[in-house]
């Protein structure tokens, strides 16, 4: 490990330990902000450790968060709560296994297409199983407080970060750089793509999963249509490519911002917030591409270091 | 005469009404530089493909060193030992040109990671002559400098057989004589090589034998000096340059 990795591993441990401090300090408005930001900033960087390398559009976040969300929803009163968010992510690994097998041999716009209908369709399935046994939807009434939420999105994401640290340095990592370049070299030098792409989407699969399990106290009622919501999946596609999926850090730079501006024009136009995500989406196609990582890095080939 | 590495056999390989290969045999040596020869069309790349594993064939079998390829995955081939370039380039554009080699050298026939790989791979680029551009983008390359990249990542793996697919194409006069030697220094090391190459100095100065290909199936096999004196390749040949 090198000095930077020490240095930076250090100063994220901090950030950390001061984010952790936050809902002892805020108000409980502003701790719901921070708390729907911990849930993306989860979503769109594992979202990002996947599609980032491998170029792969996927709106199958929905599909991950809904199934983590039933998850709790069915089992907080008979297991113990801490084993709610594991079962989650075995599930969404699993079901991400499964869509992995079936699509990811696709290509790149059959991908995005079906990892959309995946949502809507695990949302027919669970609607369905609700209808045949007379079900509507699900009271999540627990002890637990928004700021357990936090705190253990805040632990999520660390987990999340160091997962996709470690995975950057590996060689898996590298193998998905190739994949994203050029599957065709990819194959030809050895590296078998559809395991390594199916891997990773199990791992941005179970923190999804994990991260619904995690919410679903937050939400008191549970529904399919807002449990499922694909919605969630847009909004995450979007602050990952705003924020820029070419560095870990990348998601998390458009998640501040995007959650901060949703949340602006939620209380103050609730009618405009696809608005803001279709010009976010122009801003990205348009002037952002490679989001704020690549125009900080265009900055820094200019004016810092690439300029010596 | 050295042991056989790679063994075809009866190889075809249709698309739809098309039968792009026919019927193809013949054997690979080990420390040998086999050439695939024949006008365009003759089905030169699908073979190349098909021993690499990006098509399967659609009868046929292939071994390498006795062991049956035909139809395997192309990671599963490369793993086994085939190492391959494409005919037109293929590089990583967003990797530095020391790491498009490690790429070479990571997954495959023999696997080398982390500082180790980065070493064998500064060796290679070395090698193929192009030691003082290491960490630059790809993109800054020149045109031959490209295929010394990618020479050097299908090597990076010590493959059991290299598949050149019309390396030297597009090369000017010098480049050409400079690409020439450097595929003669492969062979003085020993490699075993399948080389597809239309440029004749270069058939008649690596091969030690050739097969050649006319509309998929193979007309002729023997020394450069002996097929290209068949009056069948010539025939192919100058009915290829009637046609175009
Ligand atoms: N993927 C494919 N699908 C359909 N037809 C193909 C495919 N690949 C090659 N062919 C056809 O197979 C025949 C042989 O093509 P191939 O590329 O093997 O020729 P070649 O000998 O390499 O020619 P060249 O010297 O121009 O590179 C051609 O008629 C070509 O159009
Ligand atoms: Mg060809």
């Amino acid at each position: 490990m090198s000095m930077r990795d020490l240095r930076n591993l250090a100063l994220s441990a901090l950030a950390f330990g001061v984010l952790a401090l936050l809902p002892l300090y805020v108000s409980g408005y502003i701790l719901s902000i921070a708390t729907t930001m911990a849930m993306f900033t989860v979503l769109a960087t594992s979202w990002a450790l996947f599609s980032g390398p491998t170029h792969y559009i996927s709106l199958a976040t929905a599909a991950f968060f809904g199934l983590g969300t039933f998850v709790t929803g069915l089992g907080f009163q008979t297991l113990p709560m801490w084993l709610l968010p594991i079962i989650a992510a075995g599930l969404g690994a699993v079901l991400a296994a499964l869509v992995g097998l079936v699509t990811l041999r696709l290509s790149g716009v059959y991908f995005v297409i079906f990892t959309l209908g995946l949502a809507e369709l695990v949302r027919q399935v669970v609607t369905w199983v609700q209808n045949r046994t007379g079900q509507r939807g699900m009271y999540v009434l627990t002890s637990i407080t928004e700021r357990d939420i936090y705190w253990q999105l805040l632990g999520m994401a660390a987990l999340v970060f160091l997962v996709g640290w470690l995975i950057a340095r590996s060689r898996l990592g590298f193998a998905l750089r190739i994949i994203g370049n050029d599957e065709t070299v990819a194959k030809h030098s050895g590296i078998d793509t559809a395991a390594a792409k199916i891997l990773l989407f199990m791992v941005s699969g179970a923190a999804a999963a994990v991260v619904g399990a995690m919410m679903a106290p937050r939400y008191i009622y549970i529904e399919p249509s807002t449990a499922f919501a694909s919605i969630l999946s847009f909004q995450v596609v979007i602050m990952a490519l705003l924020g820029g999926t070419g560095r870990l850090w990348g998601p998390l730079a458009g998640v501040v911002p995007f959650t901060l501006l949703w949340e602006f024009i939620s209380r103050n136009a609730p009618n405009q917030t696809l608005l803001l995500l279709g010009i976010a989406f122009l801003l990205i196609v348009y002037v952002l591409p490679g989001g704020f990582v690549g125009l900080y890095d265009r900055l820094r080939h200019r004016y810092g270091q690439g300029g010596q | 005469m050295a042991r056989v590495v790679l063994e075809v056999r009866d190889i075809t390989k249709r698309f739809g009404g098309l039968v792009a290969v026919r019927d193809m045999v013949f054997d690979v040596h080990h420390n040998e530089v086999m050439g695939i020869i024949g006008p365009n069309g003759s089905g030169k790349s699908t073979m190349i493909n098909m021993i690499s594993g990006a098509f399967a064939p659609s009868a046929g079998a292939i071994r390498l060193n006795g062991q049956e390829i035909a139809g395997k995955s192309a990671h599963r081939i490369a793993r086994q030992g085939v190492a391959r370039t494409f005919q037109l380039v293929r590089l990583l554009p967003e990797l530095s040109v020391v790491e498009n080699v490690v790429a070479g050298a990571a997954f495959g026939h023999r696997k080398r990671w982390g500082a180790e790989a980065e070493r064998h791979a500064r060796q290679l680029l070395d090698r193929v002559g192009m030691g003082q551009q290491v960490n630059m983008p790809v993109s800054s390359l020149t045109y031959i400098n490209t295929k010394r990249v990618e020479l050097a990542r299908a090597l990076a793996c010590e493959p059991e057989v290299l598949l050149l697919d019309e390396w030297l194409a597009g090369l000017n006069p010098t480049e050409l004589q400079t690409g020439i030697a450097l595929i003669r220094s492969l062979r003085d090391e020993g490699r075993t090589v399948i080389l597809v190459e239309h440029v004749m100095d270069a058939i008649r100065s690596l091969c030690d034998r050739c097969v050649v290909m006319s509309s998929g199936a193979k007309i002729a096999e023997g020394t450069p000096a002996e097929v290209l004196e068949d009056p069948e390749v010539i025939r192919a040949y100058l009915g290829a340059d009637e046609d175009a």
